[in-house]
């Protein structure tokens, strides 16, 4: 069979599973039915991406169709038990854990007791009869424009939704704990989140992606919906541990109300293949914007970030700050575009991407793109990919450090400015050990 | 305790080093004087171990050990000790860090227990007394934004810390102003102990107005071609090189 035909008969596949899950569980999610019909359109009609697609030139996909994938049903759920998930927690012993096993919560082994007032987390039958939520639900990310989208659209039946009150400011973190278990066949997890942050509401959200046990393949196709009200802020976390075999493909799309600000970093350290598609629209006057991104790889690792900032109104602030280390045969990608629409005078908008490759192997594409259609406007990007610094590394030598460890020291230091920006202390902490061991796990080639 | 002989040396094919001979015995202090391009950095960077300097020819004994055998962490946990010309920013590494590393690797490397965070803040602060740090600058990325002269003061004060049986300062007064030069100099002569022993680079007498040496060496055209006392630095700050080049040519 040709690598073509294997795309078509992947892309057959996973329709025909969404027609099947329209029948089984579109019946108690009329609200949805139409929109899943559209995405199924929309994906019958686009297909997984191949390399001839320009936003897709340095990522093979052909693995994931040539993979034959089954979509998780509730039936590959409730394997991990409370104790299983502890590991995976990175702010605390307070903090909110909410575990979505294959794509479904699984509430009895989530810590989900100290939800205060104001914060909602829940299921979609915890919110159907909320209207502004289901309003919002499955219609921010575009599935008509992306295919990996009308996929998760049509085919994920149990997403997470989190949504805090107007004015609630809640310290406690909410982490939502992906756990991919693997199955006897290979799984495509579905996964959806929806946060609505109400008018000057401040929270944390961690989303993290892990494997859990072993066993066949894995494909983790996440979509998250973030709307920020008027002046809310919202700090935002994102997480990818995976095992080295792990394929995942996610959309994070967030959408800007006035006066408000979030802060949003993505650690990529896990994943045979991980693409990362940031969309942030910037969608009043006066929005703060942080995107930060921090990506570690070595081995055989595929990992691309793309990135869109969409400043569509004036006087907005944004800056993006992605950084990576790249060993072994390891590819890097990043693609950020900023695009200044017409009506966005006085925009900000700031970008810089700064690699680092410890091999002749090691590869990264880079590409910024600014995209400008108003005329008074600051804005900057800068890329960077280069080798550890000789001089440096001599210089912690001479003082009695090993090779290994100044050069771990040196990588730290490139790597570590990205997570200093996280808020919360002991999500940082965490963070900052995920690298270390990350670090520590690197191949060095002299 | 250091002994080369006739050591040559060279750096991107060309030869530097034609045949150096230095002998240092504990506790001696040995200043080394040249002009311009005579070869003063290149010595400094091959005893330290500097992997773009091939050695073509000569031996390098320190302590007992080959040197030019050794890699430079390795030289450096013996006890050798290289104040840098031109010290190493490195952004995102705090200088109290970077120091915590290098000097419980050094204590590793001798069957010693690192210092907890308690026992080595306290040695750090009776440290930082010698060359009048204070304590924002070890919270800084090492020698990131630093003066030159902030910058010549760590690596004395780094000195300080590591306790180096063998100290070189390559060129340690340069950029150095009257202030700068003294507080230097006296972190130097507080760590003169009898035992230690010091190569002093310097293209100027005027640092040995403060660090006084036992030994003054002419380098010229990479080797030492002549040695005196302190009196020898005078005379060359009163006459310059050319009597010296001269009498290389005439001998020649």
């Amino acid at each position: 069979m040709s690598t073509l035909t294997k795309y078509q008969t992947a892309n057959t596949a996973f329709v025909q599973e969404a027609e099947v899950f329209a029948d089984l569980y579109g019946k108690t999610q009329p609200a949805l039915t139409a929109i899943r019909k559209q995405a199924m359109a929309a994906f019958t009609k686009r297909g997984i991406p191949t390399m001839k697609h320009e936003e897709w030139k340095y990522v093979n996909l052909s693995s994931i169709a040539q993979t034959e994938y089954r979509t998780a049903s509730p039936a590959d759920s409730q394997k991990v038990s409370k104790s299983d998930v502890e590991q995976y927690r990175f702010a605390g012993k307070d903090a909110i854990l909410c575990v979505i096993e294959n794509g479904k919560l699984n509430v009895a082994v989530s810590s989900m007791s100290n939800v205060p007032k104001g914060v909602g987390i829940g299921g979609i039958d915890d919110f159907s009869s909320d209207a502004a939520v289901m309003n919002h639900l499955f219609t921010h990310a575009s599935y008509e424009e992306e295919a990996m989208v009308a996929l998760n659209t049509m085919l994920c039946y149990s997403p997470i939704i989190i949504k805090v009150d107007a004015k609630v400011k809640c310290d406690t973190v909410i982490q939502l704990v992906f756990a991919t278990v693997p199955g006897v066949d290979p799984l495509l997890i579905p996964a959806r989140v929806l946060v609505i942050a109400g008018d000057e509401s401040e929270f944390t959200v961690v989303e993290s992606f892990h494997t859990h046990g072993s066993g066949a393949l894995t494909f983790t196709n996440s979509v998250s919906e973030v709307v920020v009200g008027k002046a809310a802020r919202v700090h935002y976390t994102k997480v990818q541990v995976e095992a080295d075999e792990a394929q995942h493909i996610n959309y994070h799309k967030v959408n800007m109300a006035r006066d408000s600000y979030q802060h949003l970093t993505t650690l990529t350290l896990g994943g045979a293949i991980v693409r990362n598609n940031l969309n942030i629209r910037l969608d009043d006057e006066q929005v703060n914007a942080y995107l930060n991104g921090l990506y570690v790889l070595n081995g055989k690792q595929v990992i691309d970030n793309h990135t869109l900032v969409d400043h569509a109104m004036p006087n907005c602030y944004s800056n993006e700050l992605y950084k990576g280390i790249i060993g072994d045969q390891a590819q890097g990608v990043f693609n950020g575009k900023i695009w200044v629409r017409e009506d966005a005078q006085k925009t900000n908008a700031y970008q810089s991407n700064k690699n680092l490759l410890l091999s002749n192997q090691a590869s990264m594409n880079t590409k910024p793109q600014l995209e400008i259609y108003a005329d008074d406007v600051k804005c900057s990007h800068g890329a960077t990919t280069g080798q550890l610094d000789d001089e440096a590394l001599f210089y912690l030598r001479a003082r009695g450090i090993g090779e290994t460890v100044a050069r771990s020291l040196l990588n730290h230091a490139f790597a570590a400015d990205v997570i200093e920006q996280v808020e919360n202390e002991t999500l940082r902490e965490s963070l900052m050990q995920l690298l270390d061991v990350k670090l520590s796990a690197l191949q060095i080639e002299a | 305790m250091l002994s080369i002989k006739d050591l040559k040396a060279s750096v991107e094919g060309k030869q530097i080093l034609n045949g150096l001979n230095l002998e240092v015995k504990p506790g001696e202090v040995h200043a080394i004087m040249g002009p311009n391009g005579s070869g003063k950095s290149t010595l400094a960077s091959v005893l330290a171990g500097r992997e773009e300097y091939e050695v073509e020819g000569g031996a390098v004994n320190f302590l007992g050990n080959d040197l030019l055998e050794m890699s430079p962490e390795d030289r450096a946990r013996a006890g050798m000790f290289l104040a840098f010309q031109y010290p190493v920013e490195i952004p995102g590494v705090s200088n109290a860090n970077f120091l915590k590393t290098a000097v419980n690797e050094v204590r590793k490397s001798r069957g010693l227990a690192a210092y907890d965070s308690k026992e080595f803040l306290q040695i750090m602060k009776e440290k930082m007394k010698l060359v009048e740090m204070d304590k924002a600058m070890t919270q800084r990325s090492v020698n990131e934004g630093f003066s030159g002269g902030e910058k010549k003061r760590n690596e004395i004060f780094q000195m300080a810390m590591l306790e180096p049986t063998l100290a070189i300062l390559d060129e340690t007064d340069s950029g150095l102003d009257i202030d700068a030069l003294r507080i230097v100099s006296n972190g130097v002569n507080a760590l003169r102990d009898g035992n230690r022993s010091f190569i002093v680079i310097t293209h100027y007498q005027r640092l040995l107005d403060y660090i006084v040496p036992d030994f003054v060496h002419v380098l010229y055209k990479g080797r030492i071609v002549k040695s005196g006392t302190k009196d020898l630095a005078l005379e060359l700050e009163e006459k310059g090189y050319d009597w010296i080049k001269e009498e290389v040519a005439v001998g020649a």
